[in-house]
Protein backbone atom coordinates (compact mmCIF):
# COMPACT_ATOMS: atom_id res chain seq x y z
CA UNK A 1 0.00 0.00 0.00
CA UNK A 2 3.08 2.28 -0.79
CA UNK A 3 1.50 3.85 -3.67
CA UNK A 4 -1.33 5.46 -1.49
CA UNK A 5 1.54 7.26 0.57
CA UNK A 6 3.19 8.51 -1.97
CA UNK A 7 -0.06 9.34 -4.41
CA UNK A 8 -1.76 10.76 -1.15
CA UNK A 9 1.56 12.27 -0.35
CA UNK A 10 1.97 13.91 -3.89
CA UNK A 11 -1.61 15.62 -4.15
CA UNK A 12 -1.24 16.83 -0.38
CA UNK A 13 2.67 18.57 -1.44
CA UNK A 14 0.85 20.20 -4.32
CA UNK A 15 -1.28 22.05 -2.46
CA UNK A 16 1.08 23.18 0.46
CA UNK A 17 3.33 24.66 -2.01
CA UNK A 18 0.31 26.39 -4.06
CA UNK A 19 0.10 27.61 -0.79
CA UNK A 20 3.80 28.35 -0.32
CA UNK A 21 3.85 29.92 -3.82
CA UNK A 22 1.05 32.56 -3.75
CA UNK A 23 3.04 34.17 -0.63
CA UNK A 24 5.60 35.55 -3.49
CA UNK A 25 3.69 35.15 -6.82
CA UNK A 26 -0.12 34.55 -8.17
CA UNK A 27 -0.58 34.59 -11.61
CA UNK A 28 -2.47 37.64 -11.23
CA UNK A 29 -3.56 39.79 -8.02
CA UNK A 30 -6.27 37.63 -6.29
CA UNK A 31 -8.37 40.82 -5.82
CA UNK A 32 -8.31 42.97 -8.48
CA UNK A 33 -11.61 43.15 -10.06
CA UNK A 34 -11.49 43.32 -14.17
CA UNK A 35 -15.47 43.35 -14.64
CA UNK A 36 -14.71 43.20 -18.56
CA UNK A 37 -13.08 39.79 -18.44
CA UNK A 38 -16.08 38.40 -15.82
CA UNK A 39 -17.09 34.75 -15.85
CA UNK A 40 -14.36 33.85 -18.05
CA UNK A 41 -14.08 29.74 -19.00
CA UNK A 42 -11.57 27.98 -18.23
CA UNK A 43 -8.21 29.22 -21.61
CA UNK A 44 -5.26 30.02 -22.16
CA UNK A 45 -4.95 33.62 -19.84
CA UNK A 46 -6.77 32.39 -17.75
CA UNK A 47 -5.73 29.16 -16.72
CA UNK A 48 -9.05 28.30 -14.23
CA UNK A 49 -11.11 31.29 -15.46
CA UNK A 50 -12.32 33.99 -13.86
CA UNK A 51 -15.05 34.70 -11.55
CA UNK A 52 -17.93 37.41 -11.42
CA UNK A 53 -15.95 40.28 -10.85
CA UNK A 54 -13.17 38.61 -13.39
CA UNK A 55 -10.42 37.96 -10.18
CA UNK A 56 -8.39 35.04 -11.52
CA UNK A 57 -9.60 31.76 -10.44
CA UNK A 58 -6.39 30.20 -10.36
CA UNK A 59 -4.65 33.00 -8.01
CA UNK A 60 -7.91 32.67 -5.78
CA UNK A 61 -7.40 28.85 -5.17
CA UNK A 62 -4.12 29.45 -4.86
CA UNK A 63 -4.61 32.19 -1.99
CA UNK A 64 -7.59 30.21 -0.50
CA UNK A 65 -5.33 27.36 -0.05
CA UNK A 66 -3.42 29.36 2.22
CA UNK A 67 -6.45 29.77 4.40
CA UNK A 68 -7.51 26.49 4.13
CA UNK A 69 -4.14 24.81 5.46
CA UNK A 70 -3.54 27.57 7.72
CA UNK A 71 -6.54 26.64 9.71
CA UNK A 72 -6.63 23.40 9.56
CA UNK A 73 -3.28 23.24 10.84
CA UNK A 74 -3.47 25.36 13.63
CA UNK A 75 -6.87 23.52 14.68
CA UNK A 76 -4.80 20.46 14.72
CA UNK A 77 -2.55 22.27 16.61
CA UNK A 78 -5.30 23.16 19.61
CA UNK A 79 -5.95 19.83 19.74
CA UNK A 80 -3.02 17.67 19.87
CA UNK A 81 -1.43 20.77 22.17
CA UNK A 82 -4.65 20.45 24.74
CA UNK A 83 -5.79 16.56 23.89
CA UNK A 84 -2.62 15.08 24.30
CA UNK A 85 -1.79 15.93 27.78
CA UNK A 86 -5.16 15.64 28.79
CA UNK A 87 -5.09 11.79 27.70
CA UNK A 88 -1.79 11.09 29.00
CA UNK A 89 -3.07 12.96 32.30
CA UNK A 90 -5.98 10.30 32.32
CA UNK A 91 -3.90 7.32 31.47
CA UNK A 92 -1.40 8.73 33.79
CA UNK A 93 -4.69 8.49 36.99
CA UNK A 94 -7.18 5.66 35.26
CA UNK A 95 -10.43 5.27 37.29
CA UNK A 96 -9.32 7.92 39.61
CA UNK A 97 -11.71 11.03 39.53
CA UNK A 98 -9.41 13.02 37.36
CA UNK A 99 -9.78 10.05 35.05
CA UNK A 100 -13.56 10.59 34.99
CA UNK A 101 -13.96 13.98 35.08
CA UNK A 102 -11.36 13.87 31.71
CA UNK A 103 -13.16 11.67 30.03
CA UNK A 104 -16.79 12.97 30.76
CA UNK A 105 -15.48 16.27 29.75
CA UNK A 106 -14.82 15.27 26.62
CA UNK A 107 -17.96 13.34 25.83
CA UNK A 108 -19.93 17.10 26.80
CA UNK A 109 -17.45 18.70 23.98
CA UNK A 110 -18.30 15.59 21.69
CA UNK A 111 -22.00 16.67 21.95
CA UNK A 112 -21.16 20.47 20.22
CA UNK A 113 -20.72 20.16 16.75
CA UNK A 114 -18.43 22.14 15.22
CA UNK A 115 -20.58 24.31 13.13
CA UNK A 116 -22.36 24.83 16.96
CA UNK A 117 -19.15 26.00 18.40
CA UNK A 118 -18.96 28.30 15.13
CA UNK A 119 -22.44 29.45 15.88
CA UNK A 120 -21.47 30.42 19.59
CA UNK A 121 -18.59 32.27 19.05
CA UNK A 122 -20.01 34.15 16.68
CA UNK A 123 -22.66 35.30 18.64
CA UNK A 124 -19.87 36.64 20.76
CA UNK A 125 -17.38 38.06 18.73
CA UNK A 126 -18.91 38.24 15.02
CA UNK A 127 -17.20 35.84 12.26
CA UNK A 128 -13.95 35.43 10.83
CA UNK A 129 -11.30 33.07 10.22
CA UNK A 130 -10.22 32.87 13.86
CA UNK A 131 -13.43 31.39 14.99
CA UNK A 132 -13.11 28.74 12.46
CA UNK A 133 -9.81 27.89 13.87
CA UNK A 134 -10.83 27.97 17.68
CA UNK A 135 -14.57 25.83 16.81
CA UNK A 136 -12.59 23.46 14.99
CA UNK A 137 -9.66 23.06 17.26
CA UNK A 138 -12.33 22.63 20.49
CA UNK A 139 -14.15 19.28 18.57
CA UNK A 140 -10.22 18.39 17.87
CA UNK A 141 -9.46 18.02 21.34
CA UNK A 142 -11.79 15.17 22.75
CA UNK A 143 -10.54 13.23 19.55
CA UNK A 144 -6.58 13.68 20.89
CA UNK A 145 -7.36 12.95 24.50
CA UNK A 146 -9.67 9.60 23.73
CA UNK A 147 -7.63 8.23 21.10
CA UNK A 148 -4.23 9.22 23.19
CA UNK A 149 -5.98 8.04 26.59
CA UNK A 150 -7.28 4.56 25.17
CA UNK A 151 -3.27 4.11 23.28
CA UNK A 152 -1.54 5.13 26.75
CA UNK A 153 -4.21 3.14 29.11
CA UNK A 154 -2.73 -0.57 27.15
CA UNK A 155 1.05 0.81 27.51
CA UNK A 156 0.54 0.94 30.78
CA UNK A 157 0.30 -2.10 31.36
CA UNK A 158 3.52 -3.17 29.58
CA UNK A 159 6.34 -4.46 31.61
CA UNK A 160 8.91 -1.39 30.31
CA UNK A 161 6.75 0.93 31.64
CA UNK A 162 7.00 -1.17 35.16
CA UNK A 163 10.36 -1.23 35.26
CA UNK A 164 10.56 2.50 34.70
CA UNK A 165 8.12 2.93 37.63
CA UNK A 166 10.67 0.51 39.63
CA UNK A 167 13.49 2.97 38.77
CA UNK A 168 11.32 5.21 40.98
CA UNK A 169 10.37 7.89 37.65
CA UNK A 170 7.31 10.09 38.33
CA UNK A 171 4.23 8.94 36.07
CA UNK A 172 4.37 12.55 34.56
CA UNK A 173 8.37 11.51 33.55
CA UNK A 174 6.70 8.25 32.12
CA UNK A 175 4.00 9.96 30.60
CA UNK A 176 6.27 11.97 28.44
CA UNK A 177 9.62 9.77 28.02
CA UNK A 178 7.93 6.24 27.78
CA UNK A 179 4.12 6.81 26.54
CA UNK A 180 4.65 9.27 24.36
CA UNK A 181 6.91 7.92 21.73
CA UNK A 182 5.12 5.06 22.07
CA UNK A 183 1.78 6.72 20.64
CA UNK A 184 3.56 9.12 18.49
CA UNK A 185 2.77 7.09 15.10
CA UNK A 186 -0.93 6.82 16.05
CA UNK A 187 -0.97 10.51 16.90
CA UNK A 188 0.80 11.57 13.13
CA UNK A 189 -1.99 9.16 11.40
CA UNK A 190 -5.09 10.58 12.87
CA UNK A 191 -3.42 14.14 13.11
CA UNK A 192 -3.64 13.40 9.05
CA UNK A 193 -7.28 12.57 9.62
CA UNK A 194 -8.22 15.53 11.25
CA UNK A 195 -6.34 17.80 9.30
CA UNK A 196 -8.35 16.86 6.22
CA UNK A 197 -11.71 16.91 8.83
CA UNK A 198 -10.89 20.44 9.16
CA UNK A 199 -10.09 21.09 5.65
CA UNK A 200 -13.52 20.38 5.37
CA UNK A 201 -14.98 22.15 8.43
CA UNK A 202 -13.23 25.15 7.19
CA UNK A 203 -15.14 24.91 3.67
CA UNK A 204 -18.41 24.35 5.26
CA UNK A 205 -18.26 26.97 8.02
CA UNK A 206 -16.73 30.00 5.73
CA UNK A 207 -19.73 28.84 3.05
CA UNK A 208 -22.49 29.74 5.71
CA UNK A 209 -20.78 32.53 6.23
CA UNK A 210 -19.15 31.68 9.75
CA UNK A 211 -15.51 31.74 8.80
CA UNK A 212 -13.49 33.37 6.57
CA UNK A 213 -14.66 37.24 5.40
CA UNK A 214 -13.59 39.23 2.94
CA UNK A 215 -11.50 40.30 1.13
CA UNK A 216 -9.66 37.07 2.87
CA UNK A 217 -9.79 34.26 0.11
CA UNK A 218 -11.10 30.39 0.77
CA UNK A 219 -12.52 28.04 -0.93
CA UNK A 220 -16.23 27.97 1.09
CA UNK A 221 -16.66 31.63 0.38
CA UNK A 222 -15.75 30.97 -3.62
CA UNK A 223 -18.58 28.33 -3.62
CA UNK A 224 -20.86 30.37 -1.78
CA UNK A 225 -20.22 32.93 -4.75
CA UNK A 226 -20.78 30.54 -7.02
CA UNK A 227 -24.29 29.39 -6.08
CA UNK A 228 -25.99 31.44 -7.29
CA UNK A 229 -24.53 31.64 -10.82
CA UNK A 230 -23.82 27.83 -11.01
CA UNK A 231 -26.42 27.45 -13.79
CA UNK A 232 -23.89 29.98 -15.99
CA UNK A 233 -20.36 29.67 -14.30
CA UNK A 234 -20.42 25.97 -13.27
CA UNK A 235 -16.35 26.50 -13.54
CA UNK A 236 -16.85 28.81 -10.70
CA UNK A 237 -18.32 26.31 -8.24
CA UNK A 238 -16.57 22.86 -9.74
CA UNK A 239 -12.68 24.69 -9.75
CA UNK A 240 -13.08 25.19 -6.00
CA UNK A 241 -14.55 21.93 -5.39
CA UNK A 242 -11.84 19.64 -6.40
CA UNK A 243 -9.70 22.08 -5.12
CA UNK A 244 -11.03 20.69 -2.01
CA UNK A 245 -11.99 17.02 -3.30
CA UNK A 246 -8.15 16.70 -4.00
CA UNK A 247 -6.63 18.32 -0.95
CA UNK A 248 -9.14 16.21 1.27
CA UNK A 249 -8.53 13.30 -0.57
CA UNK A 250 -4.62 13.17 -0.92
CA UNK A 251 -4.17 13.77 2.75
CA UNK A 252 -6.94 10.58 3.44
CA UNK A 253 -4.73 8.79 1.33
CA UNK A 254 -1.98 9.94 3.04
CA UNK A 255 -3.27 9.18 6.74
CA UNK A 256 -3.89 5.59 5.47
CA UNK A 257 -0.77 5.11 3.76
CA UNK A 258 1.29 6.42 6.86
CA UNK A 259 -0.81 3.98 9.21
CA UNK A 260 0.38 0.76 6.64
CA UNK A 261 3.67 2.37 6.68
CA UNK A 262 4.07 3.02 10.63
CA UNK A 263 2.41 -0.27 11.73
CA UNK A 264 2.05 -3.39 9.29
CA UNK A 265 -0.06 -4.94 11.72
CA UNK A 266 -2.87 -3.03 11.11
CA UNK A 267 -2.28 -4.48 7.31
CA UNK A 268 -4.77 -6.36 7.77
CA UNK A 269 -7.90 -4.73 8.58
CA UNK A 270 -8.18 -1.77 7.15
CA UNK A 271 -11.41 0.93 8.09
CA UNK B 1 -28.87 -3.68 33.96
CA UNK B 2 -31.43 -1.58 36.18
CA UNK B 3 -28.10 -0.05 37.69
CA UNK B 4 -26.09 0.59 34.47
CA UNK B 5 -29.30 2.35 33.04
CA UNK B 6 -29.41 4.30 36.13
CA UNK B 7 -25.83 5.40 36.69
CA UNK B 8 -26.59 6.52 32.36
CA UNK B 9 -29.12 8.21 33.24
CA UNK B 10 -27.09 10.28 36.20
CA UNK B 11 -24.53 11.40 33.83
CA UNK B 12 -27.20 12.36 31.11
CA UNK B 13 -28.70 14.43 33.73
CA UNK B 14 -25.30 15.92 34.50
CA UNK B 15 -24.07 16.57 30.63
CA UNK B 16 -27.38 18.47 29.67
CA UNK B 17 -26.94 20.46 33.37
CA UNK B 18 -23.25 21.51 32.36
CA UNK B 19 -24.06 21.78 28.46
CA UNK B 20 -27.16 24.08 29.42
CA UNK B 21 -24.96 26.58 31.59
CA UNK B 22 -22.24 26.30 29.04
CA UNK B 23 -24.71 27.46 26.50
CA UNK B 24 -25.95 30.50 28.94
CA UNK B 25 -23.18 31.34 29.82
CA UNK B 26 -21.69 32.17 26.44
CA UNK B 27 -24.50 34.32 25.31
CA UNK B 28 -24.70 36.09 28.17
CA UNK B 29 -20.95 37.50 27.34
CA UNK B 30 -22.40 37.77 24.18
CA UNK B 31 -22.00 41.75 23.16
CA UNK B 32 -25.02 44.12 23.07
CA UNK B 33 -28.25 44.51 24.86
CA UNK B 34 -31.28 43.00 23.54
CA UNK B 35 -33.49 45.54 24.80
CA UNK B 36 -31.46 48.46 23.18
CA UNK B 37 -31.54 46.15 20.16
CA UNK B 38 -35.47 45.88 19.95
CA UNK B 39 -35.94 49.37 20.39
CA UNK B 40 -33.50 51.13 18.42
CA UNK B 41 -30.70 53.62 19.28
CA UNK B 42 -33.14 56.71 20.26
CA UNK B 43 -35.15 54.59 23.00
CA UNK B 44 -36.21 56.48 26.24
CA UNK B 45 -34.78 55.43 29.33
CA UNK B 46 -37.79 54.39 30.93
CA UNK B 47 -39.15 52.79 27.91
CA UNK B 48 -35.84 50.77 27.81
CA UNK B 49 -35.64 49.97 31.76
CA UNK B 50 -39.40 48.72 30.94
CA UNK B 51 -38.62 46.51 28.27
CA UNK B 52 -35.72 44.87 30.57
CA UNK B 53 -37.91 44.27 33.07
CA UNK B 54 -40.53 42.76 31.14
CA UNK B 55 -37.48 40.00 29.64
CA UNK B 56 -36.58 39.43 32.87
CA UNK B 57 -33.45 41.06 32.01
CA UNK B 58 -32.90 43.33 35.33
CA UNK B 59 -32.95 40.29 37.38
CA UNK B 60 -30.02 38.22 38.47
CA UNK B 61 -27.97 35.72 36.37
CA UNK B 62 -28.53 32.63 38.89
CA UNK B 63 -32.42 33.93 38.55
CA UNK B 64 -32.48 34.29 34.75
CA UNK B 65 -30.45 30.79 34.04
CA UNK B 66 -33.07 28.81 36.31
CA UNK B 67 -35.81 30.90 34.49
CA UNK B 68 -34.49 29.47 30.93
CA UNK B 69 -34.19 26.19 32.59
CA UNK B 70 -37.22 25.69 34.00
CA UNK B 71 -39.22 27.39 30.71
CA UNK B 72 -37.57 25.05 28.64
CA UNK B 73 -38.54 21.90 31.10
CA UNK B 74 -42.40 23.66 30.66
CA UNK B 75 -41.84 23.46 27.46
CA UNK B 76 -41.71 28.12 27.30
CA UNK B 77 -38.11 28.70 25.31
CA UNK B 78 -39.32 32.51 25.72
CA UNK B 79 -40.28 35.08 23.46
CA UNK B 80 -37.90 35.87 20.41
CA UNK B 81 -36.41 39.20 20.40
CA UNK B 82 -37.33 40.48 17.19
CA UNK B 83 -40.47 38.42 16.01
CA UNK B 84 -41.55 38.78 19.54
CA UNK B 85 -43.28 35.88 18.92
CA UNK B 86 -42.75 32.37 21.60
CA UNK B 87 -39.92 30.84 20.24
CA UNK B 88 -40.95 27.19 20.73
CA UNK B 89 -43.81 27.88 17.82
CA UNK B 90 -40.67 29.36 15.71
CA UNK B 91 -38.22 26.34 16.44
CA UNK B 92 -41.27 23.60 16.35
CA UNK B 93 -42.07 24.95 12.94
CA UNK B 94 -38.36 24.22 11.34
CA UNK B 95 -37.81 21.33 12.74
CA UNK B 96 -40.44 19.99 10.73
CA UNK B 97 -37.93 20.68 7.63
CA UNK B 98 -34.64 19.82 9.83
CA UNK B 99 -35.79 16.09 11.53
CA UNK B 100 -37.48 14.81 8.97
CA UNK B 101 -34.46 15.79 6.22
CA UNK B 102 -31.83 14.16 9.19
CA UNK B 103 -33.67 11.05 9.13
CA UNK B 104 -34.36 11.02 5.73
CA UNK B 105 -30.77 10.94 5.26
CA UNK B 106 -29.92 8.58 7.97
CA UNK B 107 -32.39 6.39 5.88
CA UNK B 108 -30.27 7.00 2.47
CA UNK B 109 -27.01 6.74 4.10
CA UNK B 110 -27.89 2.91 5.60
CA UNK B 111 -29.59 2.01 2.73
CA UNK B 112 -26.49 2.24 0.63
CA UNK B 113 -23.99 1.60 3.26
CA UNK B 114 -25.40 -1.96 4.02
CA UNK B 115 -24.96 -3.79 0.93
CA UNK B 116 -22.24 -1.79 0.10
CA UNK B 117 -20.08 -2.86 2.90
CA UNK B 118 -21.04 -6.24 3.20
CA UNK B 119 -20.64 -6.51 -0.66
CA UNK B 120 -16.67 -5.02 0.00
CA UNK B 121 -16.58 -7.56 2.96
CA UNK B 122 -17.52 -10.52 1.19
CA UNK B 123 -15.19 -10.00 -1.97
CA UNK B 124 -12.04 -8.81 0.73
CA UNK B 125 -9.28 -7.91 -1.91
CA UNK B 126 -10.86 -8.52 -4.66
CA UNK B 127 -12.09 -5.72 -7.96
CA UNK B 128 -15.63 -5.23 -6.10
CA UNK B 129 -13.83 -4.54 -2.75
CA UNK B 130 -11.18 -2.09 -4.48
CA UNK B 131 -13.87 -0.53 -6.03
CA UNK B 132 -16.05 0.05 -3.57
CA UNK B 133 -13.52 1.23 -1.11
CA UNK B 134 -12.16 3.88 -3.73
CA UNK B 135 -15.43 5.09 -4.22
CA UNK B 136 -15.68 5.52 -0.25
CA UNK B 137 -12.69 7.78 -0.11
CA UNK B 138 -14.14 9.67 -2.47
CA UNK B 139 -17.68 10.11 -0.63
CA UNK B 140 -15.76 11.20 2.08
CA UNK B 141 -13.76 13.79 0.52
CA UNK B 142 -16.27 15.46 -1.13
CA UNK B 143 -18.04 18.40 0.67
CA UNK B 144 -21.58 17.80 0.84
CA UNK B 145 -22.50 21.41 0.12
CA UNK B 146 -20.66 21.21 -3.17
CA UNK B 147 -22.11 17.86 -3.70
CA UNK B 148 -25.65 19.62 -3.23
CA UNK B 149 -24.90 22.23 -5.79
CA UNK B 150 -23.58 19.84 -8.14
CA UNK B 151 -26.89 17.99 -7.15
CA UNK B 152 -29.18 21.21 -8.30
CA UNK B 153 -27.38 21.92 -11.26
CA UNK B 154 -28.15 18.20 -13.00
CA UNK B 155 -31.36 17.19 -11.13
CA UNK B 156 -32.94 20.93 -10.53
CA UNK B 157 -31.60 22.91 -13.73
CA UNK B 158 -30.53 20.51 -15.90
CA UNK B 159 -33.17 18.10 -16.08
CA UNK B 160 -35.70 19.53 -13.91
CA UNK B 161 -37.00 16.98 -12.05
CA UNK B 162 -36.53 18.63 -8.48
CA UNK B 163 -37.12 22.09 -7.65
CA UNK B 164 -33.85 23.82 -6.98
CA UNK B 165 -34.80 25.33 -3.75
CA UNK B 166 -37.46 25.81 -1.16
CA UNK B 167 -39.78 23.77 0.81
CA UNK B 168 -43.49 23.38 -0.10
CA UNK B 169 -45.03 22.46 3.24
CA UNK B 170 -46.13 19.28 4.58
CA UNK B 171 -49.25 20.44 3.59
CA UNK B 172 -49.06 19.62 0.18
CA UNK B 173 -48.93 16.11 0.83
CA UNK B 174 -46.62 13.54 2.65
CA UNK B 175 -44.88 12.77 -1.24
CA UNK B 176 -44.76 16.59 -2.38
CA UNK B 177 -42.79 17.22 0.94
CA UNK B 178 -40.60 14.17 0.29
CA UNK B 179 -39.65 14.96 -2.90
CA UNK B 180 -38.74 18.14 -1.86
CA UNK B 181 -36.48 16.78 0.58
CA UNK B 182 -34.63 14.22 -2.06
CA UNK B 183 -31.83 15.90 -2.90
CA UNK B 184 -30.89 17.77 0.00
CA UNK B 185 -30.93 14.49 1.92
CA UNK B 186 -28.79 12.39 -0.77
CA UNK B 187 -26.02 15.38 -0.45
CA UNK B 188 -26.53 15.08 3.38
CA UNK B 189 -26.09 11.41 3.21
CA UNK B 190 -23.60 11.11 0.74
CA UNK B 191 -20.31 11.41 3.36
CA UNK B 192 -22.07 9.36 6.41
CA UNK B 193 -22.96 6.51 3.63
CA UNK B 194 -19.42 6.69 2.79
CA UNK B 195 -18.23 6.42 6.74
CA UNK B 196 -21.03 3.80 7.31
CA UNK B 197 -20.01 1.45 4.57
CA UNK B 198 -16.22 1.46 5.80
CA UNK B 199 -17.12 0.45 9.17
CA UNK B 200 -20.35 -2.16 8.32
CA UNK B 201 -16.77 -3.52 6.21
CA UNK B 202 -14.31 -3.08 8.73
CA UNK B 203 -16.49 -4.71 11.20
CA UNK B 204 -17.90 -7.52 9.24
CA UNK B 205 -14.27 -8.66 8.50
CA UNK B 206 -13.49 -8.44 12.08
CA UNK B 207 -16.01 -10.82 12.61
CA UNK B 208 -15.20 -13.07 9.63
CA UNK B 209 -11.55 -13.58 11.40
CA UNK B 210 -13.29 -15.34 14.71
CA UNK B 211 -13.46 -18.60 15.91
CA UNK B 212 -17.23 -19.58 15.69
CA UNK B 213 -17.21 -18.36 12.20
CA UNK B 214 -14.57 -20.90 11.47
CA UNK B 215 -17.06 -23.35 13.27
CA UNK B 216 -19.92 -22.42 11.14
CA UNK B 217 -18.42 -22.42 8.57
CA UNK B 218 -17.24 -26.11 9.88
CA UNK B 219 -20.40 -27.52 10.44
CA UNK B 220 -21.24 -27.73 7.00
CA UNK B 221 -22.67 -23.55 6.44
CA UNK B 222 -21.75 -22.25 2.86
CA UNK B 223 -19.91 -19.01 3.37
CA UNK B 224 -22.82 -16.93 2.38
CA UNK B 225 -24.86 -18.51 4.84
CA UNK B 226 -22.25 -18.30 7.56
CA UNK B 227 -22.13 -14.47 6.85
CA UNK B 228 -25.73 -14.15 6.82
CA UNK B 229 -26.42 -15.81 10.07
CA UNK B 230 -23.93 -15.40 12.26
CA UNK B 231 -21.49 -12.75 10.97
CA UNK B 232 -23.97 -10.19 10.35
CA UNK B 233 -25.62 -10.07 13.60
CA UNK B 234 -22.43 -9.76 15.19
CA UNK B 235 -20.86 -7.57 13.37
CA UNK B 236 -23.83 -5.14 13.69
CA UNK B 237 -23.30 -3.51 16.84
CA UNK B 238 -20.48 -1.19 16.19
CA UNK B 239 -22.45 -0.33 13.02
CA UNK B 240 -24.88 0.68 15.21
CA UNK B 241 -23.38 2.89 17.16
CA UNK B 242 -21.81 4.65 14.40
CA UNK B 243 -25.29 5.21 13.21
CA UNK B 244 -26.20 6.90 16.67
CA UNK B 245 -23.20 8.86 16.64
CA UNK B 246 -24.29 10.22 12.86
CA UNK B 247 -27.23 11.64 13.79
CA UNK B 248 -25.88 14.53 15.58
CA UNK B 249 -23.66 14.71 12.73
CA UNK B 250 -26.85 15.11 10.35
CA UNK B 251 -28.65 17.57 12.38
CA UNK B 252 -25.61 19.71 12.04
CA UNK B 253 -25.09 19.40 8.85
CA UNK B 254 -28.36 19.32 7.69
CA UNK B 255 -27.91 23.49 9.23
CA UNK B 256 -25.36 23.75 5.84
CA UNK B 257 -27.09 21.93 3.62
CA UNK B 258 -30.26 24.22 4.11
CA UNK B 259 -28.20 26.83 3.26
CA UNK B 260 -27.63 25.25 -0.18
CA UNK B 261 -31.60 24.43 -0.93
CA UNK B 262 -33.21 27.58 0.88
CA UNK B 263 -34.96 25.69 2.84
CA UNK B 264 -36.78 26.74 6.19
CA UNK B 265 -35.10 24.67 8.93
CA UNK B 266 -33.08 25.23 11.90
CA UNK B 267 -29.66 26.07 10.61
CA UNK B 268 -31.95 28.92 8.24
CA UNK B 269 -33.44 30.15 11.56
CA UNK B 270 -30.26 30.84 13.46
CA UNK B 271 -28.34 31.69 11.35
CA UNK B 272 -31.37 34.80 10.36
CA UNK B 273 -31.30 35.08 14.01
CA UNK B 274 -27.42 35.63 14.18
CA UNK B 275 -27.58 38.36 12.20
CA UNK B 276 -30.67 39.73 13.80
CA UNK B 277 -29.09 39.52 17.60
CA UNK B 278 -32.11 37.44 18.42
CA UNK B 279 -29.88 35.62 20.51
CA UNK B 280 -32.63 34.11 22.92
CA UNK B 281 -33.39 32.01 19.06
CA UNK B 282 -29.58 31.41 18.71
CA UNK B 283 -29.67 30.09 22.14
CA UNK B 284 -32.42 27.65 22.19
CA UNK B 285 -31.66 26.31 19.12
CA UNK B 286 -27.86 25.30 20.01
CA UNK B 287 -29.41 23.71 23.24
CA UNK B 288 -31.83 21.62 20.93
CA UNK B 289 -29.38 20.37 18.49
CA UNK B 290 -26.74 19.89 21.62
CA UNK B 291 -29.99 18.16 23.73
CA UNK B 292 -30.25 16.01 20.80
CA UNK B 293 -26.64 15.13 20.75
CA UNK B 294 -26.76 14.04 24.52
CA UNK B 295 -29.88 12.05 24.01
CA UNK B 296 -29.42 10.23 21.51
CA UNK B 297 -25.98 8.79 22.48
CA UNK B 298 -27.52 8.03 25.78
CA UNK B 299 -30.36 5.90 23.81
CA UNK B 300 -27.25 4.22 21.75
CA UNK B 301 -25.23 3.29 25.07
CA UNK B 302 -28.39 1.83 26.25
CA UNK B 303 -28.90 -0.26 23.36
CA UNK B 304 -25.64 -1.16 23.33
CA UNK B 305 -25.70 -2.17 26.69
CA UNK B 306 -28.92 -4.18 26.23
CA UNK B 307 -26.95 -6.07 23.18
CA UNK B 308 -23.63 -6.68 24.94
CA UNK B 309 -23.84 -7.60 28.97
CA UNK B 310 -20.31 -7.69 29.07
CA UNK B 311 -20.44 -3.59 28.75
CA UNK B 312 -22.58 -3.16 31.17
CA UNK B 313 -19.38 -3.72 34.14
CA UNK B 314 -17.50 -0.96 32.27
CA UNK B 315 -18.01 2.94 32.97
Amino acid sequence: MRRNLILGGMLSALFVLAALISFVWTPYDHVALNIPNKLQTPNAVHLLGTDHFGRDILSMIMVGARTSIAVALVAVGIGMGLGIPLGLWAAARQGSWLDELIMRGNDLVFAFPSIVIAILITAIFGAGAINAIIAIGIFNIPVFARITRGAALSLWQREFILAARVAGKSAARISVEHILPNVTNLLIVQGTIQFSLGILAEAALSYVGLGAQPPTPSWGRMLADAQTLVSIAPHMALVPGFAIILTVLGLNLMGDGLRDYLDPRLRVVRA
Amino acid sequence: MVRYTFKRLLSLLLSLAVASLVIFAVIEVAPGDPASFMLGMNAQPETLAALRTELGLDTSKVARYLAWVGGMLTGDFGTSYTYRTPVIGMVADRLWVSLPLALYALALSTAVAFPAGIFAASRRGQAGDISVMGATQLGVAIPNFWFAMMLVLIFAINLRWFAAGGFVGWDKGFWAGMHALTLPAIALALPQAAILARVMRSSLLDVLGEDFMRTARAKGLTERQALWRHGLRNALIPVLTIIGLQFSFLLAGSIIIEQVFYLPGLGRLVFQSISARDLIVVESVVMLLVFSVIVVNFLVDLAYAAVDPRLRSRS
